[in-house]
């Protein structure tokens, strides 16, 4: 006998794996953390670490409870968390985070079968049923560099009240210093991490692009401040970390292009006619439900693949 | 390196029937004798690489599963040349072909399909292109490149061969940039000749792969259940283009292989001109041995060798490397669920999409299958590699063929 592995080919396999891929998003999202605690305080490290720890947590115990293999050391329940506590205000309630990340991982993300099986894009989906669930406290905006909780309005609310001389520099807005969740108002180190994860190849150019690339074109066309609308609300955010998700969205080019202009478009509409004055969360779910029909239209053209 | 002591030389070591043994145990023979005869049209004959005595006649599992007669040849250590052998006698295109048949030359790029057979055009007049294909089929594999550095007189007398016999309007000579050396010896003897373009191909792999070799060179796409002749094309490995003309010249068959002997488990890496029916032992004994206990043994490159059991296993004609990895190497990680992120269908060279076919495959529906053209794999690896959750999707794929293939069957009943 000798110790002679057989196996099918391939013999070997390139470094990258799902946790290295989870690295990556998590330290593409550093900057923004560090922007955020600079604008709003230490207690913006309490709700991202509420956040994440829940969405840990909730996992880890789900997959016991379930008897299933326990996968928390992927990282993709810290992904959610974080970007869960980056749609939040600051001034959230401990525990409607803690329910949050719950519904996130439990009901959104494990009941549909884990990792790369739900539809629904977690921390989004967690996000609206929050906004539903506590209106309040998910629009009670702190004003940034400021210990009192006044509350102050986003950029976003003040073009749909039409408060326009009121609005933010562009500087503050590239800096997040004005109005909005922990994770949503720093322009800048959201485009940081952005390009990180191009530059990594761990999201392509085509959903973001084309989603902000929409979202101007549209607002611009109906005279909504076009240049504030792309550095308001959750758009980047949502743009580079949300709807490139892999398992909730198109996996071909021409389907992350169709997502991208369908998510612009609702993005827009809600923003311009829609009661809310943001509309990207709601935008990214629907498109999350039309994904498998848009992977199903966008199906490749093999090498010499005659039609069935 | 040094005549082994015995070598197992089995009767298929190439696509289509097992040639027949004509020799049986305690028969005398010389290196290039043939020992085996083709049986049908899609075969090829077997020779003896060294002289010596036959042992015995036995049945090996080959590395498909395949019980195979295998002649075991106790050499004398003479080399002694089979009398038989003198150049051929090459006039016009059939007594071209039927050298080549007679040479036992099967394709040398791995896939070992009787290089006679190929050759053989219905219809002549449909070849626009002939293309050599130097691009060198996976990662760690050399042989092609040292055969065409060292041996560029016999590859460029084969190419010669084929213009004269086969009359191709076109030959493009296809290596890859990271050939250099190769790229220079062969611009200078194309730019004093008519009808051949030496074409340099980024080093990507699988860019020995026929279709998209085809698809490189000419932008032509081989269409589906057709061949390379379908687009007026016809794809030959520069290696076996030596070959040819040796044996031209010769009337040596194919008994020797260059074969890369390469890995983390062996000692002095390097390109072994090996008898055919060589034990792989001898071959990694003649490169220094292990470093470490060798964990995995390839047939092949990395993407898609074949994994042997057993370092007894011979040289075969198709064998371009044999590759030994330690235990960090052969030890695979463990599968996780797939995340969707659409790595296997970016890098899928032939635009499938191995994470839907997955889907498929799992649901059992053979009609999904059907449309997402499974059938169309060449199973080279680039899916697999890429797959950030180590989902084994070659050996998937594998498994779906069959299952298209039922389904196909069933629908057709």
């Amino acid at each position: 006998m000798n110790n002679l592995i057989v196996s099918t080919s391939p013999h070997m396999r390139a470094k990258t794996d799902t946790r290295s891929i989870m690295l990556d998003v998590i330290l593409a999202l550093v900057p923004t953390l560090a922007a955020a605690v600079f604008s709003f305080g230490p207690r913006t490290l309490l709700i991202v670490a509420v956040c994440v720890g829940t969405a840990l947590l909730s996992e880890f115990l789900f997959q016991k409870g379930c008897k299933k293999p326990v996968m928390v050391g992927d990282l993709s329940a810290v992904v959610t968390g974080l970007l869960l506590a980056y749609s939040l205000p600051v001034s959230i309630p401990i525990w409607q985070a803690v329910f949050g990340s719950v519904v996130a991982i439990v009901v959104v993300k494990q009941l549909f079968g884990g990792i790369g099986q739900n539809f629904a894009n977690p921390a989004v989906t967690a996000r609206i049923v929050m906004l539903l669930a506590f209106s309040a406290t998910m629009t009670t905006w702190t004003p940034p560099l400021t210990a009192d909780a006044v509350s102050t309005a986003t950029p976003l609310g003040l073009i749909s009240a039409g408060n326009v001389s009121e609005l933010p520099k562009l500087k503050d807005m590239l800096l997040g210093l004005h109005g909005g969740c922990i994770g949503e108002t720093g322009t800048l180190p959201l485009l940081l991490g952005g390009l990180y994860l191009l530059a990594r190849r761990v999201i392509s150019w085509h959903t973001p692009v084309v989603f902000l690339a929409t979202v101007f074109g549209i607002t611009a066309a109906f005279g909504a401040m076009p240049v504030y609308q792309i550095m308001s609300g959750s758009l980047i955010l949502g743009a580079f970390f949300m709807a490139t998700d892999y398992s909730t969205t198109p996996s071909t080019a021409l389907g992350k292009v169709i997502f991208g202009f369908g998510a612009g478009v609702l993005t827009a509409l809600i923003r311009v006619f829609g009661s809310y004055p943001e509309g990207v969360s709601f935008a990214i779910l629907l498109m999350n439900i039309l994904t498998p029909h848009i992977s199903r239209l966008t199906r490749h053209k093999p090498l010499g693949g005659a039609k069935v | 390196m040094p005549i082994p002591a015995e070598v197992f030389i089995p009767m298929s070591m190439h696509i289509g029937a097992p040639a027949k043994p004509i020799v049986e145990a305690g028969s005398e023979v010389k290196v290039g004798q043939i020992i085996g005869e083709p049986v049908g049209f899609v075969s090829s004959p077997v020779h003896a690489s060294v002289s010596g005595k036959v042992k015995r006649l036995e049945e090996r599992v080959n590395s498909a599963g395949k019980l195979i007669t295998t002649v075991v040849i106790t050499s004398d250590g003479k080399q002694a040349l089979y009398e038989g052998i003198k150049p051929p006698e090459v006039h016009d295109r059939v007594s071209f072909l039927a050298a080549v048949r007679d040479s036992g030359i099967v394709g040398l790029g791995g896939a070992g399909f009787p290089t006679a057979v190929k050759l053989s055009l219905k219809e002549p007049a449909k070849l626009e292109t002939l293309i050599i294909n130097g691009a060198e089929c996976e990662p760690f594999i050399t042989s092609d490149t040292r055969v065409m550095l060292d041996d560029t007189s016999s590859v460029w007398e084969g190419l010669l061969l084929l213009q004269k016999y086969l009359a191709p309007p076109k030959i493009i000579f296809a290596i890859e940039k990271n050939k250099p050396l190769c790229i220079a010896a062969f611009k200078s003897l194309a730019n004093k000749h008519e009808g051949v373009e030496v074409m340099a191909l980024p080093s990507v792999y699988p860019q020995g792969g026929e279709k998209v070799l085809i698809y490189n060179t000419t932008r032509r796409i081989v269409p589906e259940g057709g061949l390379p002749i379908d687009v007026g094309a016809v794809v030959i490995n520069s290696t076996t283009l030596a070959s040819i003309a040796r044996f031209i010249k010769t009337g040596m068959p194919l008994v020797e292989k260059c074969v890369t002997v390469d890995g983390s488990a062996v000692r002095i890496p390097q390109n072994v001109i090996a008898p055919i029916g060589t034990p792989l032992q001898e071959l990694f004994d003649f490169c220094g041995g292990f470093v470490s206990s060798p964990h995995k043994i390839l047939y092949g490159g990395p993407m898609m060798g074949i994994s042997v059991p057993d370092l007894a296993e011979p040289v075969l004609k198709i064998t371009n490397a044999a590759l030994a990895f330690d235990e960090k190497d052969a030890v695979q990680k463990l599968e996780s669920p797939c995340i969707r992120c659409g790595r296997c269908i970016e890098n899928c060279p032939l635009g499938l999409m191995p994470a839907e076919i997955e889907t498929a495959f799992k649901k059992g529906s053979g009609e999904d299958l059907e449309l997402l053209k499974v059938n169309l794999c060449m199973e080279c690896g680039c899916c697999s590699y890429v797959c950030p959750a180590r989902r084994h999707l070659v050996q998937m794929h594998k498994l779906a063929k069959v299952m298209l293939k039922n389904h196909l069957e069933g629908k057709s009943l």
